[in-house]
């Protein structure tokens, strides 16, 4: 293993110190942030410049931080559900999947394939809709400002079908611990095939307009490169990771919620610079909308009706049962004033989501509320190798550079 | 590769001392390993060929309030070869809340020690800059201690303010 130094690799905002007091006279330190519109949020980056290049960079996160990890401990196993959404705000689906696999795992309950199959569905439309929201505010960043607007079209859509479902068109909350919330709309079928059956060319559509975009490649490729060595070393996960030629995806390598069956590709680029991270999402949008497609079809050829687990001591009873059976009353009771109670122990469920390796490390000591509940999230370990692929590049690079790494500062800060 | 494999592994290269072997409900095999020994451990689970753990997945603190020794911090580290995960726990008491730091084998294990050091207090000896990442830089505290309460916001009126402002602990200028 090459030895790194690490006092220069991820430094700490408290590191990069006016250079004037170390008698250096080529650079200036520079803040930028927390407010800023090109930051993806409320993150603060300390900047030293020479001239208009970056030499070093440090980011300074913390300023939304919500103690959601503390919270959880104070609510029920079902009503912590509702915290993950906050977390990353712009794949709130992705946060609820990984949460309520670790809980199922605690329970050791086992999810009907109905529920498991609209898992997949709409887990896949949110990682559209959050590759959306990353390539309108992308390209918006370096002045593409019409693909903002085409992204964001599509978008409502997807939004559209969240609510039908959920009620809810970001915070949904909608996969609970034992299958989802509620089932599904009788005319949710037809319109998610209307929205699967234009998006291809809604996909080609902002692939003609920056793909081959002389400005677009001027301005991202070659910049802020990373080789696969040094993003395994920073953790970095994800279409980051798989950019830098690592063909890692746990949706084909630790499959979950029957993964294993779907019939997809991960996508793959080999320099790691902004262009191929651009590269590797508008491809892992185009595989999402083929995997939303097969789940689609077996969703067509299934019996309606089954969205939760059976097991009556983590899934409420329908409303109706409630009347004429005392067993299911007293299942709802229980459910409603305490709740479940894992068994004593800890468990680890992790997702791909669209920023990269979402895990959820649960730690239970037989009571209704967990005890600990952490949230691995991507965005805040793949913000890590912010600063060694900003050395070298310019100020304006740096802004290129935050929007394909794609961060969500709520996720980073939790 | 599988939980009783590496296992075997360890317990040949490390014998006795490594602790206790135990699980986790989601299947992987959990480690326990004394303070002095994680960096070992880990830098042999991460360059031995056969168990290729490569990749270090997640770091976190635990407080378990009440149990000698109180924290703990929990690594999580991952084989991309084998496809495997495996968990390595070290307790450490209150007394002596000192672990070595894994930066020398892993970037990432930086802001998630960091993280671990502002929630629980937890010092990583031979960290390059063990500083608060979320909460301010003037915070006093450890907020994800377990006897650190959740807190809320009283509803103040303007009767009230006063009295309620005096109770709430404000950052020290």
């Amino acid at each position: 293993m090459t030895t790194i130094d690490h006092r220069l690799s991820v430094p700490s905002p408290h590191s990069i110190t006016n250079p004037a007091l170390a008698g250096k006279t080529n650079t200036m330190v520079l803040n930028m942030g927390p407010h800023h519109p090109s930051t993806h949020g409320v993150l603060r980056l300390v900047v030293e410049l020479d001239g208009e290049t970056v030499v070093n960079v440090a980011p300074d996160v913390g300023f939304l931080h919500t103690g959601i990890e503390k919270n959880m401990e104070f609510k029920t196993y079902q009503q912590a559900v509702v915290m993950t959404d906050r977390t990353d705000y712009l794949a709130p689906l992705s946060n609820n999947l990984s949460y309520v696999l670790a809980v199922e795992k605690l329970l050791d309950v086992e999810i009907p394939e109905r529920p498991t199959v609209a898992r997949v569905l709409l887990v896949e439309l949110q990682r559209l809709s959050s590759h959306l929201v990353w390539l309108s505010s992308h390209a918006l960043d370096l002045a593409a400002m019409s693909v903002f607007l085409y992204g964001f079209r599509e978008r409502e859509q997807i939004l559209d079908i969240f609510e039908m479902v959920s009620g809810a068109r970001l915070m949904t909350s909608y996969f609970r611990v034992g299958g989802l919330a509620y089932d599904l709309p009788s005319d949710f079928l037809p319109t998610v095939k209307a929205l699967l059956d234009i998006m291809p060319s809604r996909i080609d559509e902002y692939e003609s307009l920056l793909t081959n975009n002389i400005i677009w490649q001027e301005r991202t490729m070659g910049v802020g490169a990373i080789d696969s060595a040094a993003a395994i070393q920073y953790g970095l996960t994800g279409p980051g990771l798989r950019a830098t030629g690592v063909a890692w995806d746990l949706r084909k390598d630790m499959p979950y919620c029957g993964y294993e069956t779907y019939d997809f590709n991960v996508p793959v680029a080999k320099n790691g610079d902004i262009y191929d991270r651009y590269l590797v999402r508008m491809a892992e949008m185009r595989e999402s909308v083929s995997i939303a497609r097969q789940a689609w079809q077996r969703l067509k050829d299934m019996e309606p009706g089954v969205f939760q687990t059976s097991n009556r001591k983590v899934a409420p009873p329908p409303k109706t049962e409630i009347t004429h059976s005392m067993e299911s009353l007293i299942h709802h009771f229980k459910l409603w004033t305490e709740g479940f109670k894992p068994p004593r122990g800890d468990a680890m469920a992790a997702i791909e989501s669209p920023r990269g390796e979402l895990a959820t490390y649960i730690v239970s000591d037989g009571g209704p509320k967990p005890y600990r509940v952490h949230l691995r999230t991507p965005s805040f370990i793949n913000l890590q190798s912010l600063p060694h692929m900003a050395k070298g590049q310019l100020m304006a690079d740096l802004v290129a550079l935050i929007a394909s790494l794609d961060p969500v500062l709520g996720e980073v800060d939790r | 590769m599988d939980n009783a494999t590496v296992i075997e592994r360890l317990q040949t290269e490390f014998g006795d001392k490594i602790g206790p072997v135990g699980s986790m409900r989601s299947g992987e095999a959990t480690i326990n390993v004394p303070r002095e020994q994680i960096v070992a451990v880990a830098q042999f689970l991460r360059d031995d060929s056969a168990l290729a753990y490569n990749f270090l997945e997640n770091l976190c603190g635990v407080d378990y309030l009440g149990r000698q020794p109180r924290f703990e911090v929990v690594y999580h580290l991952l084989s991309h070869a084998n496809r495997h995960r495996i968990c390595l726990k070290v307790a450490i008491s209150e007394k002596d809340i000192h672990v070595p730091t894994l930066t020398g084998l892993w970037q990432t294990a930086n802001y998630q020690e960091r993280e671990t050091y502002d929630m629980f207090g937890i010092i990583f000896d031979g960290h390059p800059a063990l500083e608060r990442i979320l909460m301010p830089d003037d915070w006093s505290g450890f907020p994800q201690r377990k006897d650190v309460p959740l807190g809320y916001e009283e509803v103040a009126f303007s009767n009230t303010e006063a009295q309620i402002s005096a109770r709430k602990p404000y950052a020290e200028e």
